[in-house]
């Protein structure tokens, strides 16, 4: 797959910053001339996985995250969101719906909603060094040029 | 983001506007469970989803904690007004075995 353009930022694990990565990184996309709808799944894709970083990954701390978003010649959009926190010790338990390691309110969907609004997703985590969540979308509008 | 809460009957209605996830759910959660606990005679708190334009799992935890919230105070819950995404989020936790889960009309 040919890369037509990037972006790339670094982010604060302020729960503030939530909102902003998820507009910023739709604002990249809609170059790809999005629905209404894809543009919803990227938005609620990157806000799990900015979520993730900031309630998981870096717990009580403040820590980086490192967002990455690519198109590609194919209409495909890659985003990887990667934080250098705690680290996942069993990734599929962690994949499976329903599955918290945290209580009070949260309700174990993120990793399942990532998967259903995307075509891809992958996991690579590594305890104590971090976790880099990557989904890729195939855009249906017109192709880039 | 806001929440405004009404009274009717035996009702309570919380109309929440805005966005909701991790760094919006706990004043949405407060201004809820705030109403509810002062509700004594109240017999179902609706959450009324019309006005909320962007949804994460957060709003799936907000919607089973005040669920959670309402049981232990004797009170049910129903979730009105979701959009298609929202439904769609919400149905994946299996909600709508335990409480009724409605789409916005049309
Ligand atoms: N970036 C991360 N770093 C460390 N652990 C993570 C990370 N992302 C996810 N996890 C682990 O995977 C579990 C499942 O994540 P998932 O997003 O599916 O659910 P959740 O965050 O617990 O709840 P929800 O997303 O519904 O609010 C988390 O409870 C956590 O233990
Ligand atoms: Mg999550």
């Amino acid at each position: 797959m040919k890369k037509i353009n990037q972006m790339k930022m670094i982010l604060d694990s302020y729960s503030v910053n939530e909102g902003f990565s998820r507009v910023a990184v739709s604002a990249f996309a809609s170059q790809l001339d999005m629905t209404v709808d894809e543009l919803g799944d990227i938005k609620t894709i990157v806000s799990e996985a900015v979520t993730n970083c900031i309630v998981h990954a870096y717990k009580e701390k403040i820590g980086k995250i490192y967002i990455t978003c690519t198109v590609f010649e194919n209409g495909i959009l890659r985003v990887s969101v990667r934080d250098r926190g705690c680290g996942i010790p069993d990734v599929k338990k962690a994949r499976e719906p329903l599955y918290t390691s945290v209580g009070g309110d949260r309700s174990g969907l993120g990793f399942s909603v990532m998967e259903s609004f995307s075509d891809k997703l992958s996991v690579r985590s590594k305890v104590g060094v971090g976790t880099t969540v990557t989904m890729e979308k195939r855009i249906s509008g017109k192709k880039y040029e | 983001m806001s929440v405004t809460i009404k009274r009717k009957n035996d009702y309570i209605y919380a109309f929440i506007k805005g966005e909701i996830d991790h760094h919006t759910a706990p004043e949405i959660r407060e201004t809820i469970d705030e109403a509810l606990s002062v509700s004594e005679t109240a017999k179902l708190l609706v959450l009324d989803f019309s006005e909320v334009s962007f949804m994460d799992s957060s709003g799936v935890g907000l919607v089973m904690g005040r669920y959670r919230y309402a049981t232990t105070l004797g009170k049910k819950i129903r979730v009105d007004n979701l959009d298609n995404r929202n439904y769609k989020i919400m149905q994946m936790s299996g909600i709508e075995k335990i409480a009724e889960i409605n789409r916005k009309e049309n």
